[in-house]
């Protein structure tokens, strides 16, 4: 008899233990392989981050970033190296289109959709943005709101990490075009009618939402 | 005492024919309910508001009119959409409610460079190879796989993700294909275009699935 119910009784722990609960780890074992998918959490690392940070100063290939032209925004003007007048790479409306589309997605939302700094987050309660349409900001070169984009100023923090080197030479582009539409001369005006007359089959500028 | 050959009687017949139904209809249906439960949103935790450090609200964020890629700047370029840096964070919230107790942790991320841990709301099994960019790249919105994440307080998991769900649209991808320039369009329904619309919008941008490509076992599973 107590025979019988040890067997029993080792049948029931067999189907509790060794029975059902393998399956299920093996079938979380598949889904949660022994490796790490991005930004997982790792016991292993001190600081429990999987992705691990660059050791400081690691130059991986192909990035040593020697243009200073397209990385620092500087240029060498009359044996000066100054802030950079000019753009590293020709500008396209390829370019213009993917700077204001960048513009409106990173900088829209404290210097509004037109640059007058009225954007959302701004009128939210952000310390207020300044719109790009001042005699000094007009007066500033490429290379400036390059540096800003990259460095951060004031209480602006660097968008280094957010916006790629060359989409924020777009945003620049941007910009100048934002400035020079809220003081666009008369000839400004007579040439985009020309060209908008001359060409139908050219794209109409699509809407900000 | 009875004969054995009288221990049936014809009525035991029927019994043992309705033992038989029973026996298989049973084991079907106990198939399908385990199948049923498999699917169910119980098991799937769709539609589960998912404890978080910091009670992050997409819905209030997009009514300000940020676009996701303001945080999630990798979609577009990479097969996984980040989770913002804590510095993404700080861009705005180191002057607004730059006292609030609910963001506390991120000041404390911010202070001490440690990462904020996440719950990870869209978990794929390990063996899946799923990729944004390419995703984000051929006309899929975001809305067709989160839901409505913009009306979302807490964040949950909008669809089942399970793979008769991905092989949906993969076997017929102009159900759910939209325009470029309206894959971060979160209002946006793809059934607002012709089915004629949608599947010149498969061939304008390539989706190859003639030849069930898009159904090989190795487009997603490597």
């Amino acid at each position: 008899m107590t025979r019988r119910i040890s067997f029993l009784l080792f049948t029931a722990a067999l189907l509790l233990t060794s029975g059902c609960k393998p399956l299920f780890e093996i079938r979380k074992a598949m889904y949660d392989q022994p490796k790490y998918e991005a930004l997982e959490v790792s016991d292993f690392f001190g600081d429990r981050r999987s992705a691990r940070p660059l050791i400081e100063g690691t130059v991986a290939q192909g990035q040593l970033r020697l243009d200073d032209h397209l990385y620092l925004a500087l240029e060498e003007i009359d044996g000066d190296i100054l802030q950079a007048r000019t753009y590293p790479f020709e500008i396209t409306m390829a370019d213009l289109e993917r700077g204001r589309e960048r513009y409106d997605i990173y900088c829209s939302v404290c210097h509004g959709l037109s640059g007058h700094g009225e954007g959302m987050v701004v009128r939210r309660g952000y310390k207020a943005a300044p719109g790009y349409h001042s005699e000094k900001l007009r007066d500033m070169p490429p290379g400036y709101f390059y540096s800003v984009i990259t460095n951060g100023y004031g209480q602006m923090s660097s968008y280094a990490a957010q916006i790629p080197v060359e989409d924020r030479w777009r945003i620049t582009a941007y910009i100048q075009a934002l400035q020079r539409s809220q003081f666009a001369s008369i000839e400004d005006y007579e040439a985009v009618k020309a060209r908008s007359s001359h060409d139908e089959t050219l794209e109409s500028p699509h809407e900000h939402h | 005492m009875l004969m054995s050959s009288q221990l049936f009687t014809s009525k035991h017949n029927t019994l043992a024919r309705l033992t038989l139904l029973i026996f298989v209809l049973g084991g079907a249906g106990f198939l399908g309910l385990m199948d049923m439960i498999h699917r169910s949103p119980y098991v799937r935790y769709t539609k589960v508001r998912r404890e978080q450090p910091v009670p992050f609200s997409h819905k209030h964020h997009s009514n300000l009119g940020i676009d996701c890629r303001y945080c999630h700047t990798s979609v577009e370029v990479s097969g996984f959409a980040n989770i913002p840096p804590t510095q993404t964070c700080m861009n705005c919230h180191n002057v607004m409610w730059n006292e609030s107790p609910m963001l506390e942790p991120v000041r404390e991320s911010w202070a001490t460079g440690e990462s904020l841990e996440w719950t990870r709301v869209h978990d794929l099994p390990d063996f899946v190879y799923f990729n944004h960019a390419i995703h984000v790249n051929k006309g899929i919105g975001c809305a067709t796989c989160h839901g409505r994440v913009d009306q979302m307080p807490l964040t949950w998991k909008e669809k089942p993700l399970y793979m008769k769900w991905c092989l949906e649209c993969h076997r017929d991808p102009a159900a759910n294909v939209r325009p470029k320039d309206k894959i971060f369009d979160m209002a946006f329904d793809p059934a607002s275009l012709s089915r004629e619309e949608r599947e010149a919008l498969v061939e304008e941008y390539g989706i190859d699935h003639a030849d069930h490509r898009l159904t090989n076992c190795w487009i997603c599973h490597r």
